[in-house]
């Protein structure tokens, strides 16, 4: 699948190409309004967006793979809705990608460092897979390079680096251990070579092609990163834990877990945190966005398979997949009892008041009778004892 | 006659001598201490693997039919929808507390932590109940340990409550024919094949079922494990084949029931230390054998009794003889 | 030996009235606790399930009604008989203190319609301290009545019947003078158990011995306290010179009281809680100054013979014993984590009512039935 994708010619205008593919600019705008609402954006946005990705030139990007799968490139292209994803793609120039390149080998280099030299400091990086650092980085080399001299060659001229992919993000299945090929994200090399080129990191393995997308016309849109969280993932794609918002939450709640694959539970769709799902340690929106506009249910719980926390440093490839994952919310809410609340009736107003009378009548009486014994002593004051 | 200061004092003086030279009359009188039963059966929690999810207080509450309780403080934050009690009562016969300190952010630490805690009855190897109550309301069964309750004998004088060091059997004060209200370990599944459903339902295995000496063995197992290493953590019973991969956490060296007043068969691990989980610190010695030492001792066969009634008789024929 | 007669005169005077109202109040609550529980008339809970009922109405009123117990012990065991008049109107008191404590009994026990399992056989746990305390009790209050029938015999002049009855006695007597050793020791004896729960100022396994020495001080208190109050109210001569020399036993056996308790206190170490000034050590130290005032006071033959510290001794070493009993049960309770208890109003108005129900019956009784000694005129 490699129609579309040419190189970058600035003057023909996006919104004709469109228009003459048969994509109505009312659908285009539609598409636009989608991407803004998922971004967490106002409504308006979504004009904005449209009009700021027709406007005159496309941005230039160049995409770098290390130690990847091509996972995440197939899962961008791995849609329902191939015409306008296509399109979008042709909103960005594509000038570098080891995969979808027309070219190869010479060719492919020379177009890479033509791109560089002519957008140094405007073009945009996406990087996959993950980048050994061990040994001098030779266990990835692309054009007799390694992928670490690479990274920071283009990754030093470029406005910005998306990390697609838990691989380029923190490491991703490379990094399992005992990482033999000292497989480094990013964001890590950056700040070990001290290059300050601003970095987002979309993690997953894949991740849903939308939460790349979304930040790529976010960019092009206001010149700027969405609001990134302290692992440099957007926050409107990863601010929440898949356990808030997962589907069969009122089953964890309710202490319904499927124990077995195939068993009552299991089929009834029951909780799967037996199962060692990591929904309640993993930040992501895969139950909210789905995958592959398949439809309904369409990602790994909604099939029946536990999350194994893919797209989560820390707990995808590290922590077994079928151990019970941590909570990452769960610092008790008052909702739990504490160890000694208080409790019991004590003492009100009226009986207080009550025992502070008797209290009071009991002295009065007794020191009115010790009076009354006094009188009576003295009135008695002849000899009376028989002592 | 002035009782005169210097008698007085060398009364004092004499009495006080006496008295310090026997000390307290507990250590001699007390009775032996009980001992576990043969097949005692028993529960085992684990409070670092304890995720607070608290379906063991669902399926406790649906397995004895005990109605939702809403009393959890502040009143605000209760929805009346999710089962909120704020401690054992007699709606509640289990329940999961938590324990928090500063932020409470890092799990089974003592600093800027929290930590869960499960309260139900100890079903203790001695049990301070058993030997209050009168009219043998609450038995311990010789076999399986289980300390269980029977309201047909009860008459609700509520010693039972006065004697339990944990403070667990609840009454029904807001009931006019109102009945004692504790955990029995879900005995009345047994016969079944089935156990408590707290154990059965818990998804970590923090609280597992099974023979109380296996339970006790599993326990210091747990204590020689090396924090950080993973270990498969056993669910649902302590012999059960299913397990769980999870990271063990650092424990405090210290098995609550092992010999609290003479053992319980509910024992428990924590990575905080108990007292700050609201377990009493109790010695070994079990209230009931003071108790019962003072009555056998006064009254074994009623021997002293009647010797006395011999001696009361004499002289109170005597006296009224001659007031005739 | 002086007769007894019956003191006559009015029954429903205004104070009649007023116990009589508050008995009448009472016994409207008293039907609210069976028709809707406990809970909607005490403030007892989980974590105080004993309150005043138990505290007061069954520990510390049947010690205040030792009188009959401490004069049969004086009387008939130890033989003297120069304080027999002493007996019936103390006896008396007995009567109704007990059978009111055995009714609060009931009114505070949840499953009320079952409390005669205590009595089968086939229920009895003999290793229960409550059980020897139910069934001590209940055998009392028949044993007291018993002892108190003369009376009756007397005034329905059955002189046969009262021959027999005289004769028989010395076996009720007798076994009246066990039954309350046994159990007023066990009424302590019965927070034992309670192990760390209750304060180390008062847990010891010297409880039954100072349970059983406060209430036989007590009920020479008693004797004391309602024979003066009694000759005032119902303007009768004071019987001082009896009084006096009853009064003489009661600096020993609080001494010996003192010895026992502060022994066993400092022996154990504890001695420093009384002074933390919580509510626990305050109320330590409030409850042994009222012992030992009442032991300075009657130290002195003088005083001895003066009514108005006779009447202040008693009434310091009866509020003495009663607080000792309400610090046991309720001040020394500690059941942990945040319970607190203070009994409810309505709770108190029981308490009240059967109080009154017990000064209504001593009113109508003293009245009626040959009850205090006939007074000779000089």
């Amino acid at each position: 699948m490699k129609e579309g994708f040419k190189e970058a010619d600035s003057s023909e205008g996006t919104l004709e190409r469109l228009v003459a593919r048969g994509v109505s600019r009312r659908n285009f705008l539609k598409f636009c309004t989608g991407v803004a609402v998922a971004m967490g954006l106002p409504l308006g946005m979504g004009a904005k967006i449209a009009e700021a990705v027709t406007q005159a030139k496309r941005p230039p990007v160049l995409w770098l793979s290390a130690q990847e799968c091509t996972g995440c490139t197939e899962s961008l292209l791995r849609t329902n809705h191939p015409t306008v994803e296509k399109l979008i793609l042709e909103l960005i120039s594509l000038d570098y990608h080891e995969t979808l390149n027309a070219g190869a080998g010479h060719q492919a280099e020379a177009a890479r460092l033509k791109s560089m030299q002519e957008n140094k400091g405007k073009y945009i990086l996406v990087v996959d897979g993950s980048i050994p650092v061990k040994d001098g980085g030779i266990y990835c080399k692309i054009g007799g390079k390694t992928a670490l001299s690479l990274l920071e060659e283009m990754g030093s001229q470029a406005a910005a680096v998306i990390a697609i992919g838990s691989c380029a993000s923190w490491g991703g299945v490379p990094s399992a251990d005992p990482n033999p090929t000292g497989a480094s994200p990013v964001i890590e090399i950056f700040k070990s070579k001290g290059i300050k080129t601003p970095v987002v990191s979309i993690p997953g393995c894949p991740p849903n092609g939308y939460n790349f997308l979304s930040t790529v016309l976010y960019l092009v849109t206001f010149k700027k990163l969405p609001e990134l969280d302290d692992q440099a993932r957007p926050k409107f794609a990863y601010g929440r834990l898949l356990h808030a918002n997962c589907e069969r939450r009122p089953h964890f709640d309710a202490g319904r877990f499927a124990i077995e694959f195939g068993d009552e539970g299991h089929r009834k769709g029951y909780c799967l945190y037996k199962l060692g799902c990591k929904g309640p340690e993993t930040y992501n929106n895969c139950g909210t966005l789905l995958y592959g506009d398949a439809g309904s249910q369409a990602w790994p719980v909604g099939t029946g398979h536990p999350c194994f926390g893919c797209s989560e440093k820390g707990v995808g490839f590290h922590i077994p997949m079928h151990t019970p994952s941590k909570l990452m919310d769960i610092t008790p809410p008052t909702i739990f009892p504490g160890i000694g609340e208080e409790r019991g009736k004590g003492v009100t107003v009226a009986a207080a008041a009550v025992v502070a009378g008797l209290a009071g009548a009991a002295i009065g009486a007794g020191a009115a009778t010790a009076k009354k014994l006094d009188k009576k002593e003295k009135e008695q004051s002849g000899p009376r004892s028989k002592e | 006659m002035d009782i005169k200061r210097r008698d007085f004092l060398k009364v004092v003086a004499g009495g006080g001598m006496l008295l310090a030279a026997n000390a307290n009359p507990a250590f001699a009188i007390s009775r032996p201490p009980k001992s576990m039963p043969p097949e005692a059966v028993g529960m085992f929690y684990d409070s670092t693997i304890c995720i607070g999810c608290k379906v063991c207080q669902h399926g406790c509450k649906e397995n004895n039919e005990m109605p939702a309780e809403f009393t959890i403080r502040p009143p605000e934050m209760v929805d009346r929808i999710w089962d909120d009690p704020i401690d054992l009562s007699s709606k509640t016969l289990e329940i999961i507390k938590a324990y928090k300190v500063g932020t409470g952010e890092e799990k089974n630490s003592d600093v800027n932590g929290f930590a869960f805690i499960k309260r139900n009855c100890m079903h203790c190897v001695d049990p301070a109940c058993v030997s209050a109550c009168p009219v043998s309301a609450l038995k311990k069964n010789p076999v399986n340990g289980v300390v269980t309750y029977d309201k047909k004998a009860c008459i609700g004088c509520r010693y039972c409550q006065i004697a339990c060091p944990f403070g667990i059997p609840k009454f029904e004060f807001d009931k006019p024919f109102p009945q004692i209200r504790k955990c029995q370990f879900c005995n009345h599944r047994f016969a079944e094949g089935k156990y408590s459903a707290c154990c059965e339902f818990c998804p970590t295995g923090a609280s597992i079922f099974g023979p109380a000496r296996d339970l006790l063995e599993e326990a210091r197992k747990r204590l020689t494990l090396t924090p950080g290493q993973y270990y498969d953590y056993p669910v649902q019973t302590v012999n059960s084949k299913n397990r769980l991969r999870q990271k063990v956490a650092k424990y405090e060296n210290h098995i609550y029931g092992e010999k609290e007043v003479g053992g319980t068969q509910f024992i428990m691990l924590a990575g905080i230390p108990f007292d700050k989980l609201g377990m009493p610190p109790l010695s070994e010695k079990a209230d009931a054998s003071l108790s019962e030492g003072i009555q056998h001792t006064l009254y074994k066969g009623m021997i002293a009794p009647a010797a006395v009634l011999a001696g009361l008789l004499f002289a109170a024929y005597r006296s009224t003889k001659n007031h005739e | 030996m002086t007769e007894s007669k019956p003191l006559g005169g009015k029954i429903i005077t205004m104070p009649f009235l007023v116990f009589a109202a508050l008995a009448a109040i009472s016994g409207v609550l008293i039907l609210k606790r069976f028709i809707f529980g406990l809970g909607s008339v005490t403030n007892i809970s989980d974590g105080y399930p004993w309150g005043i009922w138990i505290a007061y109405d069954v520990v510390t009123g049947t010690a205040i009604a030792c009188g009959g117990y401490s004069m049969a012990l004086l009387v008939y065991i130890f033989n003297r008989g120069e304080y027999h008049d002493l007996v019936k109107p103390a006896l008396m008191a007995s009567v109704f203190g007990y059978t009111l404590g055995g009714v609060s009994i009931f009114f505070d026990v949840g499953r009320w319609w079952q409390a005669y399992n205590l009595f089968l056989p086939w229920y009895s746990q003999v290793n229960s301290v409550m059980l020897e305390v139910a069934m001590c009790i209940s055998l009392y209050i028949f044993i007291l009545w018993i002892e108190f029938s003369p009376t009756f015999m007397e005034w329905l002049k059955m002189k046969g019947l009262l021959k027999i009855a005289n004769r028989l006695m010395f076996i009720f007597i007798a076994i009246g003078v066990l039954l309350p050793t046994m159990h007023q020791s066990s009424l302590g004896t019965l927070m034992v158990i309670a192990g760390r729960k209750v304060s180390p100022l008062w847990q010891t396994g010297f409880i039954p011995l100072l349970a059983l020495i406060s209430a036989i001080t007590m009920g020479y208190a008693i004797v004391i306290f309602e024979s003066i109050v009694s000759a005032l109210a119902l303007d009768r001569e004071m019987e001082t010179p009896i009084l006096s020399k009853l009064s003489r036993l009661m600096p020993w056996l609080i001494g010996f009281y003192l010895i026992v308790r502060f022994g066993d206190v400092i022996g154990r170490g504890q001695l420093g809680l009384a002074f933390t000034g919580d509510l626990q050590g305050n109320m330590f130290i409030i409850e042994n100054i009222l012992f030992i005032l009442p032991l300075i006071f009657l130290s002195s033959a003088r005083n001895r013979t003066r009514p108005k510290m006779l009447f202040l001794s008693a009434a310091l070493m009866l509020l003495a014993g009663s607080v000792y009993r309400f610090d046991l049960f309720l001040v020394a309770f500690d059941p942990g984590s945040g319970w607190r208890y203070f009994p409810a109003l309505q709770e108190i108005m029981i308490t009240l009512g059967i109080i009154s129900a017990e000064i209504l019956g001593y009113m109508i009784f003293v009245k009626k039935l040959p009850v205090l000694p006939e007074i000779k005129h000089a």
